[in-house]
């Protein structure tokens, strides 16, 4: 019996009480295929007793079927989950696994390395802290790992592991590992990838997943799963400028009018000064509830103060207008409105991108139409060498102008990964077709500061509503 | 601002899951709950409660009543509504109240068939729902790793499995058609741990069902199932035996394996699944037919 299962034998509510506190950390994984991708998350899996007997026995059953491992168990089999999957044995869709340690609950985005899987790849970055790049030690760096850390940093991602895995068909060589790794330090470095962490691989076998190898003295790092544990993946001060998208407005009775959403990022107190975006009015802080701290005998619990990524209900001082899809802000701490931003987009679908077509923008609750005015350029993900295009096809990145029909409050992506991406809708088939992250917000306060003031009748807003939706194209505004 | 706390994992799970009810509920004009009275069920219930107070949840709950269910989980889920006042639909499939189906006569495939699956899709269009929030976890079955957290559903309520939107951050689609709809699955990030575990911290009531006790147990088709009523063929019910045992699952008393335990506390239900070595899904008799027999089933628009 290990010694987690000890302690869970002879005394389970102490370990329950240490359980409580665990953090949680998402990560990715990155490798082409037969790599080793799959295999080294089985791996973990089983090594973290997140594999039970029923399924190692159905994994086993497999192996004789679809397996490519002889007489072991194939550790793929544990993870590659659709049947057409398993049948032509290549991993095609993002899957999310889970284990867990006493430090944190893990979160595995697992995702297909091909190009043509690009998308899959950028959907699994998305939630991403951490990411694992595979690289197979005996073929090194590949045109992969370039793509692979290419769209890591897009995502935004500031931890990178560099695994070299099958350590065990170059002799567990010293000089393999150091080669790749000074080479990838190169690539780094082009990129600016903040952090970067190497360790010698056999996923197979499982040196250095969760114990240190015996096969690799010379290597003074972490294990995997250790690394995993104790790596500290605290932001950065800019992502605390308090950030709240209004998402559902609950009005229960006339007394009560709350704004639920979920914090973006940074903290709020009861009588906070607050700003409510694009329309810039202002007001106090009332009341905050915090939903988690909500039992069935107190429904009406509040807090002094709440923080990211609470899904919190707040009730403001002044009876101002606030909807979903706008953003409250610290007045002190306000983000740039506008409605003309410089994005890069990733586009997902099989129909290509046409330059000043309305798409609807999903962007934290706000979902409005909008066109891409201008591609700046299209970006090579292997070679990062960039191109003029007229138009973009499934799996392209580029650098775009979007112009939204109304101005939205915005942060860069690389400083707000909450209010700085967006999604792209289709408005015919409905169908998510792209995924964008804002680089920069155009200075055109002109927008916001334009108001007349008028009241307008019900039959007047309805037809104000009629056009937007239907005539993007107008840039007609709200009223 | 410096942020100086951080949020627990089961906090930060809870408040995700809360984000996307809170998403469904303003972006849908016609949502329900899946309320199976299982543990699952319980804490989607419980997330339910917290995101929309102090008003209750915007939507229904839906209960399909295979009538096969254990006794205990109908009276747990009427005593459940009635405390906490939420608005609870039961719907059984009256065509197969009409033939009497009974899985000891007609098999488990029929009965599932007709009861469950059929059932589902009645209620469904009966209600009319465009949005139906689920308790499935990504950690339960290796072909639900790939669910989304919405995941679209055509007219006729089919999965397609190669064509799911990608799903980036938490920016959620919700653009439909008239007619389409999707399936909510707000708890997929959790595990079979962490809902155990947040139901021991939260303190959330589940039917007793999943305590170990004395029960009348009988063989069953390689399981263990409990004599909970009459209708179980008179020859089995003459073998019952009482014996210390719970059920890690919850759903047809036919269909459900009941497995020997001691665990007659939350603590001793968590421990004894830590060091459990078989998955959770074992006693369930639907899973056992042939690999991937989930994925096929959802293709076919049960859940
Ligand atoms: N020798 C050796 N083989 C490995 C190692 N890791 C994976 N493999 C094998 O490489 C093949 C591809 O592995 P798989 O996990 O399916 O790769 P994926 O396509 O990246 O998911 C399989 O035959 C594995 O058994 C390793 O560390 N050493
Ligand atoms: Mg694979």
């Amino acid at each position: 019996m290990s010694t987690k299962n000890e302690k869970i034998a002879l005394d389970i509510e102490a370990y329950l009480k240490e359980h409580e506190n665990k953090d949680m950390l998402r990560f990715l994984t990155c490798g082409s295929v037969d790599d080793g991708k799959s295999t080294l998350i089985g791996r973990m899996l089983y090594d973290s007793k997140m594999i039970f007997d029923d399924q190692l026995s159905a994994a086993e059953s497999e192996s004789e079927k679809y397996g490519t491992t002889g007489e072991k168990i194939d550790m793929a089999l544990l993870v590659d989950g659709l049947q057409s999957e398993r049948e032509q044995g290549i991993t095609i869709d993002v899957a999310y696994r889970f284990f867990t340690t006493e430090n944190r609950k893990f979160i595995i985005a697992d995702t297909p390395g091909h190009e043509q899987y690009t998308r899959n790849m950028v959907t699994g970055a998305s939630t991403a802290d951490v990411a694992i790049i595979l690289i197979d030690a005996r073929k090194g760096i590949l045109t992969q790992t370039r793509r692979h850390s290419f769209i890591v940093n897009l995502l935004g991602i500031e931890h990178v592991i560099v695994a070299i895995n099958k350590m065990d068909l170059v002799d567990f060589s010293q000089d393999v590992f150091n080669e790749i790794k000074q080479a990838y330090g190169e690539l780094a470095d082009e990129l600016g990838i903040k952090n970067t962490y190497y360790i010698p691989l056999s996923a197979l076998n499982g040196d250095n997943v969760v114990d240190r190898s015996t096969h690799t003295p010379w290597h003074t790092g972490k294990p995997l799963l250790e690394l995993l544990d104790n790596m500290d993946i605290s932001k950065e001060i800019k992502e605390e400028d308090f950030r709240f998208a209004v998402q559902y407005v609950n009005r229960p009775n006339l007394d009560f009018r709350g704004f639920c959403g979920t914090i973006a990022s940074g903290s709020v107190k009861v009588g906070d000064d607050i700003t409510v975006l694009p329309s810039g009015k202002t007001t106090k802080i009332k009341s905050i509830i915090n939903a988690g701290d909500i039992t069935e005998k107190n429904r009406e619990a509040t807090t002094k103060e709440a923080y990211a990524p609470m899904a919190i209900t707040i009730t403001t001082k002044d009876e101002v207008d606030i909807s979903r899809g706008d953003m409250l802000v610290h007045t002190k701490a306000l983000p740039r409105v506008s409605n003309s931003l410089k994005v890069m987009l990733v586009w997902m679908d099989e129909s290509s991108m046409q330059v000043g077509k309305t798409y609807d923008i999903k962007r934290g609750t706000s979902v409005m139409p909008g066109v891409f005015e201008h591609i700046n350029y299209k970006i090579d993900v292997n070679t990062y060498e960039r191109t003029e295009v007229e138009k973009l096809e499934l799996n392209d990145i580029a650098s775009c102008k979007m112009v939204l029909t109304r101005p939205i409050a915005a942060d860069k992506y690389k400083e707000n990964r909450q209010t700085g991406s967006f999604i792209v809708v289709d408005r015919i088939t409905n169908n998510t077709v792209g995924a964008g992250m804002i680089v920069d917000v155009a200075k055109r306060e002109e927008e916001t500061k334009v108001k007349v003031h008028r009241e307008y009748t019900e039959a007047e807003i309805a037809l104000n509503k009629y056009i937007r939706e239907n005539f993007p194209e107008w840039n007609c505004k709200e009223v | 601002m410096k942020t100086k706390e951080k949020l627990t994992h089961l906090k930060q799970l809870e408040a995700e899951s809360i984000h996307i009810l809170r998403e469904v509920a303003t972006e849908f004009s016609n949502p329900v709950m899946m309320y199976s009275v299982g543990k699952d069920s319980s804490v989607m219930l419980h997330l339910a409660m917290k995101a929309f107070a102090p008003a209750k949840p915007p939507f229904k709950f839906l209960h399909v009543d295979t009538l096969w269910k254990f006794h205990e989980m109908i009276e747990f889920r009427d005593n459940r509504a009635k405390e906490l006042g939420f608005d609870l639909v039961v719907h059984s499939n009256p065509e197969g109240i009409a033939m009497n189906i009974s899985p000891f006569e007609h098999g488990s495939k029929v009965h599932t068939d007709i009861m469950k699956t059929e059932a589902l899709k009645q209620a469904l269009t009966q209600g009319g729902y465009d949005a139906v929030i689920g308790g499935a976890r990504r950690d339960e079955e290796k072909s639900r790793a790939k669910e989304r957290i919405f995941s679209f559903r055509d007219k006729q309520h089919r999965w397609d499995p190669k064509n799911q939107r990608p799903e980036l951050w938490n920016v959620y689609n919700t653009a439909i058609q008239k007619g389409e709809s999707v399936r909510v699955f707000p708890i997929s990030n959790w595990t079979e741990l962490d809902v155990w575990q947040y139901i021991y911290l939260e303190g959330i009531l589940i039917p007793s069902l999943y305590f170990a006790k004395e029960r009348p147990v009988v063989e069953y088709e390689g399981t263990k199932i409990l004599v909970d009523d009459e209708r179980m063929p008179k020859e089995l019910r003459e073998k019952a035996k009482m014996e210390m045992v719970r059920f890690r699952t919850l759903g047809c008393y036919p269909l459900t394996g009941a497995i020997n335990s001691t665990a007659s506390t939350l603590p001793e239900i968590i421990k004894e699944m830590l060091l459990s070595t078989s998955s959770e899904r074992e006693g369930r008799l639907i899973d056992k037919d042939q690999i991937g027999s989930m994925e096929k089933k959802k293709i076919e628009g049960y859940f």
